[in-house]
């Protein structure tokens, strides 16, 4: 019942990386009345500050990225999840930015969450861990951007959760965020949404091993349950037409049904795929947490009930990207907030792009997307004064 | 650096509502295209400028160029606007193809202070003389669409916007006639002339006391 002595994380940890500690003279006080201290922020940086501190960029991962935007992810081997747009000449350009994105309060990548010890216990948090929200996360964000000695962001940018808390950036710290790019979110869960993470959660409290959260404890994991929360999930990131398209009726390296319940289908196969390869990165208590910070998202109840009250007398720059066959965060959700900063007065640009891809889009290359976030960030830069690439370079 | 802007062939009224709009003022162009006009009016008179375009296309490029716009449609989505947000709303060679021009222009008077509306004038002679020598749904270069294929569903003459204006309670600041070749016609006519020889018109509206009240969805 001691906890290891030398590694915070009880979770696999990746000690080489980059992360702040914030000792217990800076804690973090939840939205729920909790007490994150101390308080560890696993993060990543690309390209450099620039002299005047101008050309900062925050990117916001979604709900089980993390802060390896551009680069490799030492658990999986594979690329950051936006690899297609940060990297030098990218829109988010490495060469002319500087790019940092940290795993979210809650999270399991480096960042202090539910699988981290609990210096009163001295057993990992497990359900002790306080339910965190959106703000709570972005609270975190900023004692980052502080001790980095950043006093405005450039841009905060992301997409899903991520977007979400690119809206609270804008609605907490207006002053901090020159520009914003909230993709394919929404400022409030909505009850569908809230349904489809309860379904996710549900999968993992009902799985044994699950232990009533005190699996660490144990040494067994809620794999099962996690991965079924998983599978669930991914449906709702691809649109019908892009399911059909890749899998269709088509069987997994068989020419018969089996008539049994193997994976017969191929779409089968690839959900299990997805199912196990996530239970290998992911914590499932992490997953119950940062799914209920989404469902208490609800921007607008923050402020009387009206969102363009957030909004009021926002001088940043918005651009509001939505996806045509997002199911998940549909471009009637970005209107909605697209209508709230026009409501507030702000400087906002509105792009919905037409893909196939469901509510993934955001991480995909899609032409449009690329090209919108490159213009937006570009003039945003000119107005903001951040030399070109080129001229930074040596 | 700025590259010079191209401006689309008949798109003469374009100049006449850049020189229109005083430097500095918070401008929202209603159906603003590829953006042409936001940028002419942020280089030449500093405007901040926003846009609302329906196509995707148009929206993309204005964004990809640095302009605020959003997608939306002028007959549904002026109406999230609050109270004068802008000194001018502009829309530019739209209203007719709108489905409910009178709401539109009781918003753009809601949302601001002043309204630039330039539109192809059905009452040029050459219209009149299509419908009448030839008998045939007039086809100009202002509006060069079939009559089962147009977009422009609520054409009007000069003389009909005047009579439109003033029953909305708008005051007319400025009115700009253009001929064929896009000169404001030089003479300081009677609407009844303006209507016969120009082929598109300007025109600078100004809120009444009456205006832009009650302008609902």
């Amino acid at each position: 019942m001691t906890p290891a002595p030398q590694s915070f994380e009880s979770a696999p940890t990746v000690s080489e990386r980059p992360s702040l500690v914030f000792g217990l003279d800076q804690p973090l006080v939840t939205d729920g009345g909790g007490i994150i201290a101390p308080l560890t922020i696993g993060f990543e940086t690309y390209g450099a500050l620039n002299a005047a501190r101008s050309n900062a960029i925050l990117l916001c991962h979604a709900l089980t990225g993390d802060q390896y935007a551009a680069s490799v992810h030492p658990m999986t081997g594979k690329q950051g999840w936006w690899d297609v747009l940060v990297g030098p000449g990218l829109p988010f350009d490495t060469d002319r930015y500087f790019v940092i994105c940290s795993n979210v309060v809650g999270g399991c990548m480096g960042t202090t969450g539910p699988a981290s010890i609990n210096p009163a216990t001295g057993r990992a948090y497990g359900l002790d861990f306080p339910v965190v929200t959106i703000r709570d996360m972005v609270r975190a964000q900023a004692m980052l951007i502080d001790r980095l000695g950043i006093d405005t962001l450039f841009c905060v940018a992301g997409g899903s959760m991520g977007g979400m808390q690119v809206l609270q950036w804008a609605a907490s710290y207006p002053e901090r965020v020159f520009a914003a790019m909230p993709i394919a979110t929404a400022a409030r869960h909505s009850s569908q949404n809230i349904a489809f993470h309860e379904v996710g959660r549900q999968a993992v409290m009902a799985d044994p091993d699950w232990r009533g959260g005190r699996y660490l404890d144990e040494g067994v994991r809620p794999e099962k349950g996690l991965a079924v929360a998983r599978m669930s999930a991914h449906i709702t990131y691809l649109s019908e037409q892009a399911l059909q398209r890749k899998f269709g009726r088509k069987l997994q390296a068989r020419s018969a049904p089996t008539f049994s319940f193997d994976a017969d289908f191929q779409i089968e196969s690839y959900l299990r795929h997805q199912g196990l390869a996530f239970v290998e990165r992911f914590d499932a208590n992490s997953y119950l947490f940062v799914t209920r910070a989404c469902d208490y998202f609800d921007l607008a109840a923050d402020y009387g009930g009206s969102l363009a009250r957030a909004f009021t007398g926002v001088k940043t720059r918005f651009c509001v990207i939505s996806f045509t066959s997002d199911w998940l965060y549909p471009t009637s959700a970005s209107r909605a907030i697209v209508h709230a900063l026009n409501a507030g007065g702000a400087s906002v640009s509105f792009v919905e792009i037409a893909s196939d891809k469901g509510h993934d889009a955001f991480l995909l290359y899609e032409p449009d997307f690329f090209a919108t976030t490159r213009g937006f960030l570009e003039s945003a830069a000119r107005a903001r004064g951040i030399a070109p690439a080129a001229a930074a370079r040596p | 650096m700025t590259t010079a802007l191209k401006i689309a062939p008949g798109r003469f009224d374009l100049a006449v509502v850049a020189d229109i709009v005083e430097p500095g003022s918070r401008v929202l162009d209603v159906g603003c295209g590829d953006g042409l006009l936001l940028q002419m009016l942020e280089r030449q008179k500093q405007v901040d400028g926003r846009g609302v375009e329906l196509s995707q296309r148009g929206v993309n490029d204005c964004v990809a160029k640095g302009l605020s716009v959003i997608q939306g449609d002028a007959d549904t989505d002026l109406s999230d606007y609050p109270e004068d947000g802008f000194d001018y709303v502009i829309l530019s060679q739209t209203l007719q193809a709108t489905q409910r021009p009178r709401v539109v222009l009781d918003n753009m008077l809601r949302i601001g202070r002043r309204a630039i509306v330039s539109f192809p004038n059905f009452g040029h002679w050459r219209v009149r003389a299509e419908l009448l020598l030839r008998g045939r749904m007039p086809k100009t270069p202002n509006l060069d669409f079939a009559w089962y294929d147009t977009p422009n569903i609520h054409l009007c003459t000069i003389r009909d916007f005047v009579e439109l204006a003033d029953e909305i309670g708008a005051h007319i600041e400025r009115g700009v006639a253009l001929d064929r070749a896009g000169a404001p016609l030089r003479w300081k006519a009677p609407w009844p002339v303006m209507n016969l020889f120009g082929a598109q018109a300007i025109f600078l509206l100004e809120r009444g006391r009456e205006t832009g009240r009650g302008a609902g969805p």
